[in-house]
């Protein structure tokens, strides 16, 4: 069977809002009951690869995940950013609005939960290694990218403006990673840390891709409920909001 | 096309000229926040030339930061800008002499003063001349990306500090590589061409794009 979506349709707020209604349990339910496989895989059923004293390492099951997400959610703001300047569809703004405070909390749990890992394994909450150095510059374009939306009160400037920061960002990111990882371009072969993905358990690895999943569940989640209320504030003064069961039970109960 | 570009410039050089205290007030925030560092820090020769690359390169990223609201602000409040939006000529190239001209104002006066404030840190020679490379290449890419910056938060309330928060991260590969240099001749003695080159690349890469970037911005901000 071919679904042919028709999506111009469901770009429009009016008929993407009950949608996003109800695509989220269909998301809801699979992260809660993937967040608790993953997590029970991850502490008790993967096998110690350290010794038994140093457990410490399965905070790998939500930090790795964590920055997986947070580093994807950002290419999904830029990439929703370059939809809505390129289609001009109001939507396509929303959506990367409501991601980006997902994209902060992900990117901060990585921060804290790989504070709380050094400090156990390198004895240092903070050490300015390649990776800690860019996701701590990543959440400073997070933080930039919502300070930017909040402080401009025309929506349409707001969108567009920070579409266009989002996708500077995109751009110098790869360059910031790239100096920060070889601050010295005369010897660029000495990476601190390389990616270690294919040298660890298969077992290791398959509840952290499960955790991966779950959370990119998790966000789909709460973007979509959260694109709702943006949606619901943005058009509060249309015709069709103001028809909308639950709109209509609140006004008569405020009345 | 050229002859726009060079009108802007001198119109804003001339404008800069009748008001001096601008371009002197970057000046002086620059060396008063180098002059600063020796004071807390101390003034151990050794101690010194270790943090004068990263000193002064901060030093500059915060003194062109200081001027930057301003690039687009006095047009924007008595309507040139809006002149400038609907002339036949591509914006980009308004964009470029604006900048440019901004450059020339607070850029390189930067790099001019900078042997003078190398001789506080006691720098040799030859490190002095590495500094002036590295401000004079690097600079220009700060000016660049910072107009997106100034663009972006044109006319808003509490820009100053916004445009800093949006500005900085995406200077630190400049900042990187221009402090960089400046160590590689004077701590570990590395050959400093492949700093001038990624330097002179950061530059050409910004004078490509953001002029572009940046006139798409004033557009949506002046809709």
């Amino acid at each position: 069977m071919i679904v042919s979506i028709n999506w111009f349709k469901y770009s429009s707020p009016a008929s993407f809002y009950p949608l996003a209604g109800r695509m989220i349990p269909w998301f809801a339910v699979p992260a809660i009951l993937l967040i608790i496989v993953g997590l029970y895989w991850g502490f008790f059923e993967t096998p110690n690869v350290l010794s038994d004293q140093k457990q410490y390492y399965r905070i790998i099951f939500v930090h790795v995940p964590a920055a997986w997400m947070s580093m994807w959610l950002y290419v999904v703001i830029a990439g929703w950013g370059l939809i809505g300047l390129v289609f001009n569809t109001r939507l396509s703004f929303m959506m990367a609005a409501a991601t980006a405070p997902t994209g902060t909390i992900f990117t901060f749990l990585a921060l804290w939960t790989g504070a709380f890992w050094g400090k156990t394994s390198w004895g240092t909450w903070w050490d300015w290694d390649p990776r800690l150095t860019s996701e701590l510059i990543l959440l400073f374009l997070y933080i930039g990218y919502m300070a930017l939306q909040a402080a401009i009160d025309d929506v349409r400037r707001a969108d567009r403006a920070s579409a266009v920061l989002a996708m500077v960002g995109l751009l110098m990111v790869p360059i910031i990673y790239y100096s920060v990882n070889c601050p010295d371009p005369n010897q660029c072969t000495a990476l601190h840390q390389r990616s270690s993905v294919r040298s660890i358990e298969s077992n290791i690895f398959w509840a952290m891709l499960t955790m991966t999943l779950a959370f990119w569940l998790y966000s789909f989640v709460v973007i979509l409920k959260r694109v709702r209320n943006i949606i619901l504030e943005r058009e509060k003064y249309m015709e069709w909001v103001s028809e909308l069961p639950e709109i209509k039970s609140q006004r008569s109960r405020d009345r | 096309m050229w002859r726009l570009f060079k009108t802007i410039v001198l119109r804003d050089l001339l404008l800069a000229l009748r008001r001096r205290t601008e371009i002197l007030m970057t000046l002086f925030f620059f060396i008063v926040v180098i002059s600063l560092f020796p004071l807390g820090i101390g003034t151990d020769r050794q101690v010194l030339v270790q943090i004068a690359p990263g000193v002064v390169w901060v030093a500059a990223l915060l003194a062109s930061m200081l001027v930057l609201e301003r690039l687009f602000a006095a047009d924007y409040l008595d309507g040139t800008l809006e002149q400038m939006l609907l002339t036949s000529q591509p914006l980009s190239i308004v964009v470029m002499a604006k900048v440019c001209a901004h450059w020339l104002l607070t850029g390189l006066p930067l790099v001019l003063i900078s042997p003078l404030v190398a001789l506080q840190y006691r720098l040799e020679d030859e490190q002095i001349v590495s500094m002036i490379w590295s401000l004079f290449l690097g600079t220009p890419a700060l000016s660049m990306i910072g107009a997106i910056g100034a663009a972006l938060t044109l006319g808003l309330r509490g820009g100053g500090m916004l445009l800093s928060l949006l500005v900085l991260p995406l200077y630190i590969p400049v900042l990187v590589y221009g402090a960089g240099a400046i160590a590689a001749g004077a701590v570990t003695n590395a050959p400093q061409q492949a700093y001038y080159m990624l330097l002179s690349a950061f530059t050409f890469l910004s004078m490509a794009l953001a002029p572009w970037a940046t006139s798409a911005v004033l557009r949506f901000s002046l809709e």
